[in-house]
């Protein structure tokens, strides 16, 4: 196995012993970026001579003895994470050339542990979107199959880690934007419980939906990359104050006598038959593990895509108003006075930004604010209470992560309803925000990878974890590489 | 025609007097370089998120006392969402349905009778940068300069109920409010700086009618003096439509302040809907009974009640009692001095008087005063025990104005105490009653108001040094007797 292919849990043990050291990981890195980036274009940005200065160091932190699992580990961040001196885009041309002053706080605790800062990855303008289509740069495709869609937003970051082009990546959940392209990508994503990962520093999309997690090869590199972000962040004033624990030792793959539920709503009809018999599969063998897996009922999950888009929107239509080209980013060359300069400025959004600013400045607007925001403000209560009350019978709660595996670029983009009912699974983990794994359950008869979500009590990551560990561990999934790896090889 | 009732509301803000803005730690100091006091926070770089300052909160919470309002527990911060280019985030953090504190009033004397303004609240909100624009006025400005060192200082804005009857009273109004605000130091409030800014909303309807009429908005008054002149402006001119069976068009107006007029800026159709949502990065604010409690006992003794208790304690007079406590600063300097010398007449006289004369001319608040109210009680102190004359201390204390000295050093310097001794008063007093046989032959024919020139020419030729009161008592014994 290449250096660049190996989990961060293998890479420690080798850097460990002194058998590697962070430069030459690095290198196998960018060797891959090199050979498949052209293809995969998983990148908005390469950091190829602070990464180089950011590995000597890690090597120096380890020659002194540093601990941290994640020291002198190549990640990826998604280009929503502002990066001091490092353009930060969200794939947007209108912060195409913007240099934030200031590392987000996620990026600081990795940086401060000697991780190694690859680059910027790809997403969908501002993480509006499920595919990465909506990048006004370029598209990402999936390692496993060119062809379709990486998911998204994230589907830079998951891309990466699939294809070898970094050992794991930060990403940003929303209402599924770690996990849906995680699924798509073959990989694990974790979004943790809403207030675990400080978000200051991440150029928001719907701050009350907004999550910040690792994207990683299992279940035991999410645990570790989480344990460097996670924790209270006095910048954050939504960072939950609490002590955090150790996620690694709650990997005992012992989950005998835990509850599962099965939510009879997220197995409906819509479910695609692999992805239904995959998810089936993972319960029964969690049973077979010594869990019991029970049905259960989350009675007003219906109705969450359309609460999760008012609120959503609402947000968005309010967060994207401040890229007015007045302080930073792109502003229009000509206008005649300052309020078409905005609108010569903005309209430089693209079309599903435009489309949820529109949707948002609505659902907000006089008489219709108790129509619609305060109406999904109530049912997401209802949505949140749903899930207190199925946690009093079960320790976690699993789903498939997407109702399909990857689909085709193109596919869903001409209907974005579509594009947003593929968020049924996932965005109720946002709403309610609790901690929701993906990890992979199977292949397609396409051989395309499908994911299986485990959704926990607030800050209950361990359970999650433990439960996806264990899966992990006994799923026996055959050993399948992205195509990218067989073209190259070949 | 008939007889019209002028109904009078105002909406105030007041920046508060914390040393960092209200969600970030930048500097909230007037009148710094340009942009030299900003972070990524307050300049609302992607991906900040908003701090609340808890000592904003605590000033915000004081102003609600002194306007006796209900401090609510919980309280949510808002965005109200618009495009201006001094607006960092496009939109501003601020209260919208669940203020900080609701329902208070402020009493005003107006006309010798007790005026109750009802507060509708005050709540906490974030400032806005700000715009200088290249010439004449923003239409006709090449470009304009932006400044965000006041983008992100903490403010108040403070709404009356309709409650003002009339231009004048909105002035009284806005002079106690400063007044309150001030004494809780809330905030400096000064509006050449724009740190206490006011806009008035105005309607006219038939006296005895309880329904409102049509108001307008006037907005740039820049001075307690502008938002008198612009609602009088406003009154005749609505009375003008109103009389003529025209309409008042519902719109917000500008104040010319050269021109004194007003005019129409937009109508209120075309009104921004504000799209106000609660702040999904702050939580509801909890502000605790105790913690309330503990703000309260903050609070110094409010303007009224200080007043009431100069008269009763001092002795004063109501007018005397409300100068005196107009301000914080001079209500204090005058108990500093009072602890000095006992003798309430003479320290309200002279610190209503002369040192209030030469504040102003210095352009100094009572706290800034050169002369400290020891320095000044150590002036009243040769007065009473007959060291000088008032008049040589009134020159005495403009010199203490001018150069800090003592009043003690500079009698001594000068020579100027005070002439008291018979022998030489009588030998001054001799020389005057032989120069001027006229008056001392009115004296003596029983015109007793000659004695005063006498006197004064005894003060004069002793350049003000003779005690006139013996000099007095003097010319009475030798012409009367």
């Amino acid at each position: 196995m290449q250096l660049n292919e190996m989990s961060i849990h293998q890479l420690r043990e080798l850097l460990r012993a002194g058998e590697v050291s962070s430069r030459e990981i690095l290198e196998a890195v960018f060797a891959k970026i090199d050979a498949v980036e052209g293809e995969v274009g998983a990148y908005l940005t390469l950091c190829y001579d602070e990464a180089f200065a950011q590995a000597q160091r890690a090597d120096e932190m380890l020659a002194a003895g540093e601990t941290s699992p994640l020291c002198g580990i190549p990640i990826a961040v998604k280009d929503n994470f502002s990066t001091a001196g490092v353009r930060t885009t969200c794939a947007s041309r209108l912060l195409e050339n913007y240099i934030p002053p200031y590392d987000a706080s996620a990026v600081a605790r990795l940086k401060q542990v000697g991780a190694v800062l690859v680059g910027k990855t790809n997403l969908d303008e501002f993480g509006l979107g499920s595919s990465t289509e909506n990048s006004q740069f370029h598209c990402t495709r999936n390692p496993w199959d060119l062809s379709r869609v990486p998911g998204g937003s994230s589907g830079g970051s998951a891309a990466a880690v699939a294809a070898g082009e970094a050992a794991a990546a930060l990403g940003t959940d929303t209402g599924g934007s770690i996990r849906q392209p995680a699924a798509f990508c073959g990989i694990v994503g974790l979004k943790p419980t809403y207030g675990l990962v400080p978000r200051y520093g991440v150029v928001a999309a719907a701050d009350s939906m907004d999550h910040i997690g690792p994207m990683t090869r299992d279940v035991r590199d999410a645990a570790l990359v989480l344990q460097a972000i996670a924790g209270w962040d006095p910048k954050d004033p939504t960072s939950a104050r609490r002590d955090i624990p150790d996620y690694e030792a709650a990997l005992t793959g012992n989950i005998k006598g835990l509850v599962v539920g099965l939510p009879q709503e997220l197995m409906g009809d819509a479910l695609d038959p692999e992805v239904r018999e995959a998810v089936f599969g993972a319960a029964n063998l969690l049973e077979s593990l010594g869990a019991s897996v029970e049905e259960i009922s989350l009675p007003h999950v219906e109705y969450a895509i359309a609460t999760f888009y008012i609120i959503v929107s609402a947000e968005i239509s309010s967060n994207l108003a401040r890229f007015d080209g007045v302080r930073y980013g792109y502003r229009v060359a000509e206008a005649e006075d300052t309020v078409s300069m905005f609108i010569k400025t903005r309209e430089a959004l693209g079309q599903e930004a435009k489309r949820r600013i529109l949707m948002g400045t609505y659902f907000l607007q006089a008489g219709n604010y108790e129509t619609y925001y305060l109406k999904a403000l109530k049912v997401r209560t209802l949505i949140k209470e749903d899930f207190e009350k199925a946690f009093q019978r079960c320790h976690v709660i699993i789903s498939p992560t997407t109702p399909t595996a990857a689909f085709a670029f193109g596919h869903k983009t001409r209907t974005p309803v579509t594009m947003y009912q593929s968020d049924i699974y996932t965005c109720t983990a946002n709403l309610a925000g609790i901690p929701a794994l993906t990890v992979p359950c199977g292949y397609t008869q396409e051989g395309l990878p499908i994911g299986l979500q485990i959704m926990g009590k607030p800050f209950d990551e361990p359970a999650v974890l433990r439960v996806g560990h264990a899966y992990e561990q006994h799923a026996g999934l055959p050993l399948r590489q992205p195509q990218t790896e067989v073209k190259t090889n070949g | 025609m008939a007889d019209w009732e002028v109904v009078i509301g105002l909406e105030v803000h007041a920046e508060l007097l914390t040393k960092s803005k209200v969600f970030c730690g930048c500097s909230t100091e007037f009148g710094a370089e340009p942009n030299s006091q900003v972070c990524p926070i307050c300049m609302g770089l992607p991906g900040t998120l908003p701090l609340l300052n808890k000592r904003a909160v605590e000033l915000a919470v004081k102003a609600g006392l002194a306007l006796q309002c209900r401090i609510n527990q919980f309280s949510v911060f808002a965005r109200k969402q618009y495009f201006y280019p001094d607006l960092v985030k496009a939109y501003q953090i601020s209260q919208d349905d669940l203020p900080l504190c609701s329902d208070g009033y402020v009493e005003l004397l107006v006309d010798d009778t007790v005026r109750r303004i009802g507060i509708n609240r005050v709540h906490l909100e974030e400032e806005a940068g700000k715009s200088i624009h290249a010439g004449e006025d923003i239409m006709s400005a090449a470009y304009s300069l932006l400044d965000y060192n006041r983008a992100g200082i903490g403010l108040i804005e403070i709404v009356t109920e309709p409650d003002i009857r009339s231009p004048e009273e909105a002035r009284l109004f806005l002079e106690k409010l400063r007044q309150l605000l001030q004494y809780a130091e809330v905030s400096d409030c000064k509006m050449e700086e724009g740190s206490l800014r006011c806009d008035a909303n105005i309607s006219l309807r038939p006296k005895g009618s309880s329904a409102f009429g049509v108001k307008c908005e006037i907005k740039n008054l820049n001075s307690f003096r502008a938002v008198q002149r612009a609602l009088e402006f406003e009154v005749e001119r609505q009375k003008a439509l109103l009389e003529a069976g025209e309409a008042v068009v519902p719109e917000t107006r500008h104040w010319d302040e050269a021109q004194g007029m007003t005019f129409s800026m937009r109508s209120k159709a075309e009104a921004a809907d504000y799209r106000y949502f609660p702040d999904p990065n702050l939580y509801p604010l909890e502000v605790e009974p105790s913690w309330v409690e503990a703000i309260r006992a903050e609070l110094p003794e409010l303007p009224d009640a200080r007043r009431d208790r100069f008269m009763e304690e001092y002795g004063l007079s109501m007018y005397a009692a409300e100068v005196l406590t107009s301000s914080r600063d001079l209500a204090d300097y005058f108990e500093e001095c009072m602890e000095q010398i006992k003798d309430p007449k003479l320290v309200s006289n002279w610190v209503m008087g002369e040192v209030q004369r030469w504040l102003k001319a210095h352009g100094l608040e009572a706290a800034d005063s050169p002369v400290s109210p020891k320095d000044l009680a150590g002036l009243l102190q040769l007065i009473q025990a007959n060291a000088i004359s008032n008049l040589v201390a009134k020159d005495v204390l403009e010199e203490m104005f001018a150069t800090g000295k003592s009043a003690q050093t500079i009698v001594d310097d000068k020579g100027l105490r005070q002439i008291s001794d018979d022998d030489s008063l009588e030998a001054m007093i001799a020389e005057v009653l032989e120069a001027n046989p006229g008056p001392v032959a009115d004296v003596k024919a029983g015109k007793t108001k000659a004695i005063g020139f006498l006197v004064g020419q005894v003060m004069k030729a002793s350049k003000g040094k003779a005690n006139p009161q013996r000099v007095n008592e003097l010319i009475r014994q030798k012409l009367q007797d």
